[in-house]
């Protein structure tokens, strides 16, 4: 199974959804149980129109799903992409990924030593 | 440096790690084994890692600890299982307590470190690292300590956030 890491655009649409206070209530509150998106509209007294386009932001961000259900918008929250399990080791793959950098940097120190002639000698600066 | 394949497994809590390196396996090699180049590599620069013993042969044993921010410690140890000069390693990583002692009663990593010539081309290599994890909360705690960096992170954070 290959998990590919956020990139940052998707970094910028989940901050941008999480930016505005009803759309992280809307994400709170379906996760801990599904809403129709009229309950939603219900909830915060606006239209269903300006819900919708919260929804969307927040789908946007694969922060939340939303399935027809009848009449029905059911939004559910996504939030199964970022399991436990996937997100520790998303961040251990993210602690390799700044290893394998730094081992690429002290490589790089190798090659700068040849091309000033600097005595091997002299050893990593601090 | 080019990150050419990171695979996570959920059932099986490894990561699979592939980077490749315009030196040497040699080379890369004296970065696994010198504990004084180890130490530049292996912690973030916000924890940096110290290796009070380092002894890369099959049965050999590293101590290790991670200094914080706040100058808090965080101590682990290596077993080596196997030690192959240039082509790779294999140990178990496990958690110290703040006098340097073994918890032998934390579960351990187990990784291993392969490195070859890429695609034969003896002045580039190839590293694969492999590493299992026996649960998840050992592996959090990995993370916590001091090894946590990036966008994971804070995307950990929000979901603690949202989930309260």
């Amino acid at each position: 199974m290959v998990v590919e890491t956020l990139t940052n655009d998707e970094i910028d649409r989940i901050f941008h959804a999480l930016a505005d206070a009803t759309r992280r209530d809307i994400v709170q509150r379906v996760i801990h149980e599904e809403q129709s998106v009229s309950t939603l509209a219900r909830a915060y007294d606006v239209s269903f129109a300006a819900v919708q386009k919260h929804v969307a932001v927040l789908e946007r961000a694969h922060l939340i799903t939303k399935q027809r259900h009848g009449r029905e918008q059911i939004v559910h929250s996504d939030m199964g992409t970022l399991g436990r399990a996937e997100r520790l080791l998303r961040q251990y793959q993210d602690l390799w990924a700044g290893r394998a950098s730094r081992m690429d940097a002290l490589l790089a120190e190798d090659d700068e030593t040849t091309t000033q002639n600097d005595p091997p000698s002299k050893g990593p600066t601090p | 440096m080019t990150t050419i394949d990171s695979t996570i497994d959920t059932d099986e809590l490894t990561l699979t790690f592939v980077a490749e390196f315009d030196a040497s396996p040699t080379r890369v090699w004296e970065l696994w084994v010198d504990p004084r180049q180890l130490e530049r590599w292996w912690g973030p620069p916000t924890w940096p890692a110290t290796f009070v013993d380092h002894d890369p042969v099959p049965g050999g044993r590293s101590n290790y600890y991670m200094t914080g921010p706040e100058g808090e410690r965080s101590g682990g140890w290596w077993q080596f299982t196997s030690v192959t000069p240039k082509d790779g390693l294999t140990f178990d990583d496990g958690f110290s307590g703040p006098d340097g002692v073994p918890n032998e009663s934390m579960p351990t990593t187990h990784s291993s470190v392969a490195l070859e010539p890429l695609n034969g081309d003896p002045t580039k290599t190839r590293m694969t690292t492999v590493t299992r994890f026996e649960s998840l909360d050992q592996l959090e705690k990995l993370l916590e300590m001091g090894m946590r960096e990036g966008m994971a992170l804070a995307m950990g954070q929000i979901e603690a956030i949202l989930l309260d």
